[in-house]
Formats: structure tokens, sequence, C-alpha cells
């Protein structure tokens, strides 16, 4: 027989293998915040410079044009960033033999899923009776609700990053005038200091 | 070491893919046999042999369902099966209270 300790290490690690989704790479959210970094800068110079955008010389912007790029902006950055969750979380999980799809990641994304989406709706509401300034802040905190909700199903660090985020959101509902600060910082600077935390601590 | 004991000591979870199986199912309501298979890297045959084995000591059931067509197994821990394994962990934490006092 084995020595007690470790069959009893060994049953720990079969209940977090079989519960947690482990595989989520810190190098995505590393990437997802230099993302969203960009995104917001960006965002900040065609809100703020709108006459003196690259893409179109000295013609300033009209306003449904800044709005329809400030929509696939953000639409490009959530498929950036969600695929490069996908194909890193994948390729880490191939490299530890913990298979993508597993009833633990399953769960993870599910918890995650129904308060981003309804977040995503939330904000086109927002959009659509141009309630502008509070979108950030929208996105933070439901954004934060789904990490806090499915943090229980992956690596602890995802929870703290979900606190962080609703911290901000609160914060950016009270001072909207500074929103795309609070989402560059929320967005942006955590899920780079996160994601930093998570490499070092797992993936090395 | 000179003390025994034998209280909570269970041949089913003398094989390790047994133990793992039961780990599982502690904290999963259900575990289909596809899952385990990618969990824990083994060969079907090898799987089911010791998924039949738990069942004969009746610390699982087996649950059959369909998803579409396809046909999806999925196994349970049964009352006496967490009882034994909270056994065995005991008798576990005996062992290493006993070899750290001896």
């Amino acid at each position: 027989m084995k020595k007690p300790e470790e069959e009893l290490a060994e049953i720990k690690s079969m209940m977090e293998r079989s519960t947690q989704f482990l595989s989520l790479s810190g190098v995505s959210g590393i990437l997802a915040g230099i993302y969203a970094i960009a995104a917001a800068g960006l965002s900040w110079y065609w809100i703020y410079f709108p006459s003196s955008s690259w893409s179109d010389g000295t013609a300033s912007l009209s306003f449904r044009d800044l709005l329809n790029r400030m929509l696939m902006l953000g639409l490009g950055t959530l498929i950036a960033a969600v695929s490069s969750a996908y194909f890193l979380s994948k390729k880490r999980g191939a490299g530890n033999a913990q298979p993508f799809w597993s009833p633990a990641s399953k769960r993870f994304l599910q918890s995650l899923f129904l308060p981003v989406a309804l977040g995503g709706f939330f904000c086109f509401a927002l959009l659509h009776e141009s309630t502008f300034e509070l979108i950030p802040s929208a996105m933070l905190l439901f954004y934060g609700i789904g990490l806090v909700q499915s943090a229980q199903f992956t690596l602890g660090e995802i929870r703290n990053l979900g606190f962080t985020q609703l911290g901000f959101g609160l914060i950016a509902a009270f001072f909207p005038d500074f929103g795309l600060f609070f989402w560059a910082l929320g967005f942006g600077v955590f899920h780079l200091i996160y994601g930093t935390l998570m490499y070092y601590r797992h993936e090395r | 070491m000179s003390v025994e004991i034998q209280e909570g000591y269970d041949k089913a979870f003398d094989n390790v893919l047994r133990l793992r199986i039961m780990s599982i199912l502690m904290v999963n309501i259900r575990y289909e046999f596809n899952s385990f298979k990618s969990l824990l890297q083994v060969t079907d045959g090898n799987l089911a042999s010791h998924l039949k084995h738990l069942e004969h000591a009746e610390f699982l059931r087996v649950e059959k369902s369909f998803a579409g067509r396809k046909p999806l197994t999925s196994y349970l821990a049964t009352e006496k099966g967490r009882k034994a394994f909270q056994a065995y962990l005991q008798f576990l934490e005996q062992l290493i209270y006993l070899n750290k006092v001896y």
C-alpha cells in the first residue's frame, strides 16, 4: 500500500480535477488585458480627438460613425479575447493531459455565460436608449458577477478578479465621466495583473 | 508500527483507480463513463472492470440514458459507497496520526 499521505493527496487532486477547470490559461488573461488597453486607447482617441483620427484624415467623425466603430471595436476585442482564452486553455489542457471539454469546464462556462450574456443585452439596451455613460459600469458589473459566480469551478484568482471588476463597476457608476478609464483599469490592467499572477503560480 | 488498525480499511480502495473513481463520485452528483475515461486516462476495459467491481460492492449505481441517439452511462455513489469512503478517509487519517506518534 502507498503512504497514507500520498493517498490523501491523490484523493484531493481527483476531487479538484473533476470539479474544477484548472487549465484556464494565464497567458490568455495577459493577452485579454493588452487587447482591452489597446481598445480603450483607440476609443479614447476616437471620442476625444475626433477631428484628427488617422483613418480619415482631418474629417471629423459623425456621431453615428463613432457609434458603429465603437461597436465593431468592442465586438472585435471580445472575439479576440475569447478566442485567445479558448486556444491557449485548450493547448494548456493538452499539455497536462486534461481534456478541454470536461464536466468541470462546462460548469465553469455555464455559470459564466448567463450573467455575461445578460450584461451584453443590457448594454445593447443602454446603447439603444443612448445612456452611453453607464455602459462601462454595466460591463464591469455583469462581468464581475459572472466571474465571482464561476470562480468555484476554476482557479482561485478568478474570484478576486471578479471582485475587482465589481468594485470598479460600482465606482464607474458614480463617476460616469471616467467610465472609459475604469473600464481600461478593470478589463485591461487587472486582466494583465491576474493573468501574470496565474501564469507564475500555475504554469511555470 | 506495532498498532494494528483495520477499522475503515476497505479492500475496494486497494486499487488506486477505484480510489480515484470514488473520489470523483464523492464530489460530483453523477459522472459519465467517457468523462472518467478522459480524466483518468485509462482504457475502456480497465475502467469498465473497476466500475463493475464497485457496482458489485454496491458502492455506486449505474444510470443509463440517451443524449439524442447516443447512449450515456453515468455513475452515482450510493449511500453505502459514501459511508465506506468516509470510513476509509478516517482510516487514512488514523494511519497518519499513528505514524507521527509511534
